[in-house]
């Protein structure tokens, strides 16, 4: 049987898995931008706060994804759980990092200007500093998901969602007829899952950042 | 006076409200000396006073310790005759218009989005807002249809600094604070924005409390000028005129620099002064009444009048015989002229560049009213100078008196609790 063979027999299995890892990744994307935003928003203010935050977050990337997940089966079981959890903890830091970066990266003078005026806290943040921080916010939720995409295929191995079932299954019966073509079916459709939710990005990036302030 | 009409009470223009600063003083931590040391001083409703002085002289600070952008450490503020010193900050700038450097538009808003946010967050109804962006670009000088949707980019520097003030004024605050706003704008701009300014406080007459470290900007546009030398104490305060001709003391004639009786002209119109009269035809006389009035004149010079009164031609005894009578051809084209708006110092660099050193003064609509000459310029500076000398001297005197009378004053109350 040939590639294309197996993806024609296969097509029902393969195009659920595929839903499956693209929302489990899309699902992961929004919890962790709300957290992520949050996290930038509490402390880009103080420099300690927002440096210790981004360190947190990267210390978090360097742990090897099958390792965190190995760690999270004991705590939260097997399934999707472990996947959601270290989904949204990988994704965290380009957001928070970004969101810093962003908030802090906002031309003082318009923050004084805002305040000039007589806008609130609240308000100067919503009107004001976020919208100017966002294109950089989305930048790293772009990073976020490509970065998850990948990671998603790890939690097959905690019977987590997902394309990384194909792939697991294509090394576990490696040498038999259609190891190859698992693994190679599962590897194309992250790759393209990637493409596409990227496409969205730019998408949601014309729709979302102002006029003028797009580059 | 003015009662402040609260922003969101009826739409009848709420004009200036006084501001007093009592002992206004801001100690940061840290440092020895305070960067604004117990500045007091009274805005009357409706002046332009300008701040003016050496960076780093806290000029700046004072003026955002009035909107409370920075905190005063002691001291009291009041607009109006109430005290604001307490109340809630961003209530307190609602009421109060800022202008800043460089505009500080918001770049992720369209032009009529930037100046709708404080109608917007005073909680204006729509149209209300609608129909107040649209006057306010009005009245700033820019066309509502062309400029409403832009973004702050798509503007030339001059133009976002006019958004800025129309952005400042929407809620018709009866104070603006204006923090250097034409710092970053080219000369020529920047001499517009000034004149648009002066147009506008003739409409609207706010107090507007004005900060810059260019003097000729503060000579311009102040009724009043406070000099300010380090941590903001006050060198002098008081009128451009009195400033220039009677500076207090060696600091404030630094400051006004070399040429005060040449910036003096900045200070006085053409309409001022008494204009020069020149005989004058038009284009549609016949000649011979040209020739007669050439002759009876005495003087050896003509104006010729187009047909709307306008300034068209010298024509000087001699031109129309070499010309063969031909009005085409005779005389010198009028190149320049000034109108009755113009500041003397307009009016003598006209003078000056002009070969004959004479300069015709148009109307509003370009009509001949008058001329002035080199002659009509001297007698009248002579005479604003002694006029000024004469009301510094009397001022002076005054003051003088004054604290005479205070320290007598208080040199009686005291022997009189001696003795008590």
């Amino acid at each position: 049987m040939n590639f294309w063979e197996y993806l024609g027999n296969r097509r029902q299995q393969l195009l659920a898995d595929a839903f499956q890892h693209a929302s489990a990744v899309f699902q992961c994307m929004v919890v962790a931008t709300a957290i992520g935003v949050l996290i930038g928003v509490l402390t880009y203010r103080s420099q300690w706060a927002g440096n210790l935050a981004t360190t947190v977050t990267s210390t978090i990337l360097t742990i090897p994804s099958l390792a965190m997940i190995g760690l999270l089966i004991p705590v939260v079981g097997l399934g999707v759980a472990p996947t959601v959890t270290a989904l949204t903890l990988y994704g965290l830091l380009p957001i928070v990092r970004n969101a810093i970066v962003g908030l802090r990266g906002v031309d003082p003078t318009l923050v004084d200007a805002a305040k000039g005026i007589g806008m609130s806290r609240l308000h100067r943040l919503v009107r004001i500093e976020l919208p100017l921080a966002w294109p950089p916010i989305l930048t790293g939720i772009r990073v976020s998901t490509q970065m998850l995409m990948g990671i998603a295929a790890i939690a097959a191995y905690a019977s987590g969602p997902g394309l990384g079932n194909e792939i697991f299954r294509g090394i576990a019966s490696l040498g038999s007829k259609n190891a190859l073509n698992q693994v190679l079916a599962g590897t194309l459709g992250i790759i393209v899952l990637a493409l596409l939710f990227d496409a969205v990005y730019v998408l949601i990036g014309r729709l979302t950042i102002p006029r003028g302030i797009r580059v | 006076m003015s009662e402040t009409s609260g922003p969101s009470g009826p739409p009848a223009a709420a004009t200036g409200a006084t501001i007093e600063l009592e002992d206004l003083t801001k100690r940061y931590p840290g440092s020895a000396e305070p960067a604004v040391d117990s500045v007091n001083m009274e805005i009357k409703a409706g002046e332009i006073v300008i701040f003016v002085g050496p960076s780093g002289c806290g000029k700046s600070t004072t003026l955002k310790m009035i909107n409370r952008l920075i905190e005063p450490t002691s001291g009291r503020i009041r607009i109006d005759g109430e005290d604001v010193t307490d109340i809630d900050p961003v209530k307190l700038r609602r009421k109060v218009g800022y202008a800043i450097q460089s505009s500080g538009l918001f770049p992720h808003m369209t032009v009529a989005q930037n100046i709708a946010l404080v109608p917007r967050m005073i909680g204006w109804k729509k149209a209300r807002i609608t129909s107040r962006v649209e006057e306010m670009l009005d009245l700033v000088g820019l066309d509502p249809a062309e400029f409403h949707g832009r973004y702050p980019r798509q503007l030339s520097g001059g133009q976002q600094q006019r958004v800025g003030v129309a952005r400042a004024l929407a809620a018709d605050p009866p104070v603006l604070l204006m923090d250097e706003p034409f710092g970053a704008v080219d000369p020529i701009t920047r001499d517009h924005l000034q004149d648009e300014l002066i147009r506008l406080q003739h409409e609207l007459h706010k107090t507007i409390v004005f900060v810059t470290h260019d003097f000729d900007e503060a000579i311009k546009l102040g009724d009043r000028i406070a000099v300010l030398r380090e941590r903001s104490h006050i060198a002098q305060f008081d009128t451009p005129e009195a400033i220039l001709t009677n500076p207090a003391d060696d600091f404030v004639s630094g400051f006004v620099g070399a040429g005060a009786a040449l910036k003096r002209l900045n200070l006085t119109r053409v309409r001022d002064v008494e204009m020069a009269d020149v005989p004058t035809v038009t284009v549609d006389d016949p000649l011979q009444r040209i020739f007669d009035k050439l002759r009876a004149s005495g003087t050896n010079e003509l104006l010729l009048l187009d047909k709307r009164h306008r300034p068209y031609k010298w024509l000087r005894r001699g031109d129309l015989m070499r010309a063969r009578g031909s009005l085409a051809r005779a005389g010198t084209l009028v190149h320049d002229t000034v109108t009755r708006d113009a500041t003397l110092r307009d009016a003598l660099e006209a003078v000056l560049t002009d070969n004959a050193g004479r300069v015709a003064v148009t109307g509003r609509r370009g009509e001949y009213l008058g001329v002035v000459d080199m002659e009509t310029l001297m007698n009248s500076v002579h005479e604003m100078l002694e006029a000024d000398r004469l009301d510094a001297l009397e001022h002076q005197h005054e003051l003088e008196e004054q604290r005479s009378r205070l320290t007598q004053h208080e040199q009686e109350g005291g022997s009189g609790e001696a003795t008590a």
